[in-house]
């Protein structure tokens, strides 16, 4: 084979569509579709976000990593799997999309002020802190997402919600210091930090 | 019903569709001795459902009647029509043939002077026009059917009708008392070309075929564009009987699709292509087509042909996978809606008329076959080095009639070897 020929081999052999299916959930799915567009076309979303599926497989298949990475896109998918059931490559496209915005997030590339990227990491927190969802202290902390001003009035609003969920023992008042736990709060912790570090020697050789 | 002999010299082919009746002619005409089994009432199958073939735009009428001539000339054929293979035993050069013979309640004597069917009042679905339009309870499957002889539908048995059809014949035709017959064959070779049918249009929930009448297929598409079909050879819309001059075409639709079939059905881009002649040959520059589409595959020398529609103005390629249909209630018009993946541009089209360019799947069902065949995973029989079973035409892959009479005529070969080798053994 000529010089030229290796050398726009080399040009197209493209590491970020291997990056991802490397590091991303399902992600060695992505070459498998076919850009039918049936996705994008499916999706209830679909005007809001910048890239609808099929173009962000498009996408990474160019090469295009920072502007799918930093793209909000991925964070608007609301799981209703419209996509999935009619991909006709049977691609798990909602998953997908969920590994891209976890991968994203591990890299510090998503977009800072995505709400439902802020409201995900609020709630790996509060979970992960006592294996437990606390729904009072996650509630209260998406109020106050956007300020403290705007926290005090959703409150407000919300009172009477509260009240009736805690007169019907659904909410506890008591959640706000401490909370209930899982039973071995600190064996939980070692797994979730053996996974991450699992996690980052397979992601080591992509990053940057 | 006279004798039929046949021994372990004999071929037996299934199915009188186009691969069936090419298959038993090349071997006819070879000097072997064929039986054809049809379980319609008429030989024909799907090819004279059509209005045009591709590419030539000619009538399949023409070298379908070609085809009846020399099955009528030939002295070595014998056509059994309103049977099916119930089962198949033995092996190759002596095979065991149970064939069920259904009743047509008209015998011989019948001169297709269509009296019968003027007395009798019941109608049912046409099956010729895949019910968009009606037949009568005694009736001549198309007009052009071979053998030409009528059918008495069995839903009428024991009705007045049937009486008022038997006293309508001046030829004593009519025969209400034949009952189902069961026929042991032996044969040497077997030709197996039962074909294809569409796929099941309602299963695509998306596209509404179910739910939105001004959604149909390409097959009853053909149908409506035949000056003898149930619209006169007008493209009227199911909804309300306006004609319909804004057409769209939605490729795919069942094949390449792992929740329906996973194979290309080959014919449907080109079927396509060839429809939008008959929207320019209806309406000429008032006619507009558009094509939803994926890829187009006009493979070969039938590229030429989709360069061509390419070059019309008045049709219209969209890239892209129809997402789903709505109906616009008041107007009755389908609303496509989707994303142009040329340029990522969302879209939500009203169009008069939606023709689904289904998919082809095998006429017998993968479990139901009565004969010992390998089936692949989409249906279809694959060749094998064992036994003198052939597959011939669309029951050995999605083919177009070109490709499929190819395919009958290899088969045709076949067979004649086998039965060849069983004279030879035979001294």
């Amino acid at each position: 084979m000529s010089n030229l020929n290796t050398q726009m081999i080399e040009k197209y052999r493209n590491s970020f569509l291997r990056e991802v299916e490397a590091n991303v959930e399902e992600g060695e799915w992505v070459k498998m579709c076919m850009q039918c567009g049936v996705c994008s076309g499916s999706c209830p979303f679909g005007p809001h976000w910048e890239h609808p599926p099929q173009e962000i497989f498009m996408m990474i298949r160019a090469g295009k990593r920072d502007d799918v990475l930093t793209s909000d896109s991925m964070w608007m998918c609301t799981s209703c799997y419209n996509c999935i059931v009619r991909c006709p490559r049977g691609l798990p496209i909602t998953h997908i999309m969920h590994g891209l915005a976890h991968y994203a997030h591990r890299l510090g590339l998503a977009p800072k002020e995505n709400p439902t990227h802020k409201f995900a990491i609020k709630f790996w927190d509060n979970l992960t802190r006592t294996g437990r969802v606390n729904e009072l202290k996650l509630g209260l902390a998406l109020y106050f997402m956007n300020g403290f001003s705007e926290g005090i009035k959703t409150s407000l609003k919300m009172k009477d919600i509260g009240l009736g969920m805690w007169k019907t023992k659904r909410l506890s008042p008591m959640e706000i210091v401490g909370g209930h736990k899982c039973k071995d709060v600190s064996g939980l912790h070692k797994i979730l930090a053996k996974a991450r570090e699992i996690e980052e020697s397979k992601a080591q050789k992509f990053s940057g | 019903m006279s004798e039929i002999v046949a021994t372990n010299q004999t071929i037996l082919v299934v199915g009188g569709g186009i691969s069936g009746m090419t298959a038993a002619l090349e071997a006819a005409e070879c000097g072997k001795q064929v039986i054809l089994l049809e379980k319609n009432p008429s030989l024909g199958g799907r090819v004279s459902q059509l209005y045009r073939y591709f590419p030539k735009m000619c009538h399949p009428t023409c070298g379908v009647e070609i085809n009846y001539r020399r099955i009528k000339a030939n002295r070595n054929l014998r056509v059994i029509t309103m049977a099916e293979v119930a089962s198949v035993s033995g092996d190759e050069g002596n095979y065991q043939v149970k064939v069920k013979i259904s009743p047509r309640y008209v015998n011989e004597n019948c001169t297709a002077c269509g009296e019968c069917s003027k007395a009798v009042e019941a109608e049912f679905d046409d099956e010729y026009n895949y019910g968009l339009g009606k037949r009568k309870g005694a009736y001549l499957p198309y007009a052009m059917a071979y053998p030409q002889r009528y059918v008495i539908d069995p839903r009428i048995l024991g009705s007045d009708d049937a009486g008022k059809a038997k006293a309508a014949c001046k030829y004593d035709a009519i025969d209400l008392e034949q009952q189902e017959q069961e026929v042991d064959l032996n044969v040497g070779a077997i030709i197996w070309a039962t074909g294809w049918r569409p796929y099941d249009a309602a299963k695509i929930q998306p596209y509404g075929y179910d739910r939105i009448a001004n959604v149909i297929t390409s097959v009853e598409f053909e149908r409506m564009a035949d000056p003898y079909g149930p619209t006169g050879g007008k493209i009227l819309r199911p909804s309300d009987g306006k004609e319909a001059k804004d057409i769209a075409f939605i490729q795919c639709a069942g094949s390449r699709d792992r929740n329906h079939l996973k194979h290309c059905s080959r014919i449907c881009c080109m079927a396509s292509l060839k429809q939008t002649h008959y929207v320019r040959e209806k309406y000429g520059d008032d006619g507009k087509a558009t094509i939803y589409y994926i890829d187009i595959r006009a493979i070969d020398r039938i590229d030429d042909f989709h360069r061509k529609v390419k070059e019309d103005p008045n049709v219209t390629f969209v890239k892209s996978k129809v997402a789903s249909i709505v109906e616009d209630k008041a107007t009755g018009n389908p609303v496509l809606r989707g994303v142009n993946t040329e340029g990522y541009h969302r879209y939500e089209n009203p169009h008069d008329l939606v023709v689904l360019a289904v998919g082809m799947e095998p006429s017998v069902p993968a479990d139901q076959f009565p004969a010992d065949v390998t089936i692949n995973e989409e249906g279809f029989i694959e060749p094998t080095s064992q036994g003198a079973i052939f597959a011939a035409g669309c029951s050995s892959d999605a083919l177009d009639v070109n490709r499929a009479v190819q395919s009958a005529t290899a088969s045709a070969l076949r067979a004649i070897q086998v039965v060849n080798r069983v004279a030879g053994m035979e001294g």
